[in-house]
């Protein structure tokens, strides 16, 4: 689970660099980066739920 | 290339005043995170907020700044879709070549010194009470060395989330005056990296996941740092405004009131929350509320007006209040100072903000960075794609070193050591010996 949301963190910023460089201004280009965040924001709701209490003592 | 920005007379003399007010904002978050850490690892909290600045100074001094760079100077460009794009500063170790002479480069090279500084300070207080204080250093060394110069080139540096509005068409590229991202984000991310690999302190969560209550241990340290962090930060804020963001020297008095109302804002903001909620105003939330708001105000404060600064504070106060509570009980992360909501959430924000309220007209901004013909439009895509570069390089990069430096050098202090206090375990010694102590807890008995 830590590495998925570690590699969707990774995806949604290439995405996010891809939109920015190679797209021109406009609906795609907005879309693609709209879209790239959202996948960060799953890859970090992933990310936050594979470390409950991962190394805590909890007495 | 950017051309290396001029500063007027006026403006070298009031950037280097403001930057020489940065190690209040130092002074402040150390005392905040003492305050709201245990009686027990107050002397380590405090000198480990000193080795912090002491490594990172030295780190930046060695190769931070030549990776970090400033506008106009040597750097890296990756060609992609025909246009250059900066990455990475190729400046020289140990500030080679730079003449420390009042040049806007030379202050730079200070500013970004003392930011480091406050950068490393963050996390210490998520990691408060179980953080040793070498992996302290082994962890700012990575930050000052790499994180945080990587992310400040891409922003300060002329690097490519600058050049978005002139190489992108978006407004004028990624704007961020005082740090709210290069600082705050960048130190509030990587606090939440120490806290996941550190876990939580011990007798935080029961068995079933609720967590105790550990309350700091002195409140007026806690409150008198934030009243210090004020005047550092309104330092941090006129000293990036004129040199990232070619603020009129004019400005500075703006820039000033707009960081004390937005801090006021957020600070009233956490007062009202708590009454409401627990029936009394709660001094620690309140505290991270004010503190959420210096952070937020610092992204745009030279390009709004009052009344903004204060609904980016008043929200800022409110998202912090709330995300304290959330990291603490729906995802299990122990941040005794609070860090994390502080800066990570309150630094997000504050770059948000700059999409939604900034007005850049009659600004000219370093380097040429002028708006393309869509306008100032674009501006809200481009501190997107700044928040997108925080979550997607920073976060995952400040995780894995820190991972790595954990795997190598265990960065919790063992289960003896949070038992006895940090103080006791590290230091050999108590930050109040007026306290009476019973030395046969912490000694080996002989029978």
């Amino acid at each position: 689970m830590k590495i998925l949301g570690f590699l969707l963190l990774l995806s949604g910023w290439a995405i996010v660099l891809g939109a920015v460089a190679l797209l021109a201004p406009g609906g795609p280009r907005i879309a693609f980066l709209l879209s790239g965040i959202g996948v960060e924001a799953i890859g970090l709701a992933v990310f936050i739920r594979s470390h409950p209490l991962l190394r805590g003592e909890r007495d | 290339m950017m051309p290396v920005p001029a500063l007027s007379d006026l403006a070298v003399l009031l950037c280097a005043i403001a930057i020489l007010l940065v190690p209040f904002a130092w002074a402040g978050l150390s005392l905040i995170n003492t305050g709201l850490g245990r009686s027990r690892s107050a002397a380590h909290s405090m000198l480990s907020s000193l080795c912090a600045i002491s490594v990172g100074a030295f780190v930046y001094f060695g190769w931070g700044f030549s990776w970090q760079g400033y506008s106009g100077g040597a750097a890296y460009h990756l060609v992609v879709g025909g246009k250059g794009w900066s990455w990475i500063a190729a400046g020289k170790f140990l500030l080679r070549g730079i003449v420390l002479d009042g040049s806007a480069t030379s202050l730079a090279v200070l500013f970004g010194m003392c930011s480091v500084g406050l950068t490393a300070l963050i996390p210490l207080g998520t990691g408060g009470d179980r953080w040793r204080l070498g992996a302290i250093c082994g962890s700012t060394a990575l930050l000052a060395g790499w994180t945080y110069p990587v992310f400040a080139h891409w922003v300060w540096g002329g690097g490519w989330l600058a050049q978005l509005g002139m190489a992108g068409g978006m407004g004028r590229g990624f704007v961020d005056a005082g740090g709210s991202s290069t600082i705050q984000a960048v130190g509030g991310l990587t606090a939440l990296s120490i806290a996941w690999i550190l876990g939580p302190r011990r007798g935080k969560y029961t068995w079933e996941g609720m967590p105790s209550a550990i309350p700091g241990h002195n409140s007026v340290l806690l409150l008198l740092g934030c009243m210090l962090a004020l005047v550092g930060w309104i330092g941090l804020n006129v000293a990036g405004g004129l040199l990232f963001t070619g603020t009129d020297p004019g400005r500075a008095i703006l820039i000033a009131v707009n960081t004390l109302l937005s801090a006021a804002a957020a600070a009233l903001m956490g007062v009202a929350i708590t009454r409401v909620r627990f029936g009394k105003p709660d001094a620690s939330l309140s505290a991270n509320g004010w503190i959420g708001g210096l952070v937020a105000s610092s992204a745009g404060c030279a390009f709004v007006v009052p009344a903004e600064a204060i609904v980016i504070g008043g929200i800022a106060g409110m998202l912090v209040t709330f995300s304290v509570e959330w990291f603490e009980l729906r995802f299990g992360v122990d941040d005794p100072s609070g860090a994390i909501s502080a800066h990570a959430v309150g630094g997000i924000w504050g770059i948000l903000s700059v999409g939604i309220f900034a007005n850049f007209s009659g600004l000219a901004f370093p380097g040429g960075r002028q708006a393309t013909a869509g306008g100032d439009s674009g501006q809200w895509l481009a501190q997107l794609a700044g928040v997108a570069s925080l979550l997607g390089f920073v976060l995952p990069t400040t995780y894995a070193l820190n991972w790595l430096l954990d795997r190598a050098y265990p960065q919790r202090v063992a289960a003896e050591g949070e038992r006895q206090g940090m103080d006791l375990y590290e230091l050999g010694s108590g930050a109040y010996p007026d306290f009476a102590t019973h030395s046969e807890e912490f000694s080996q008995r002989r029978l």
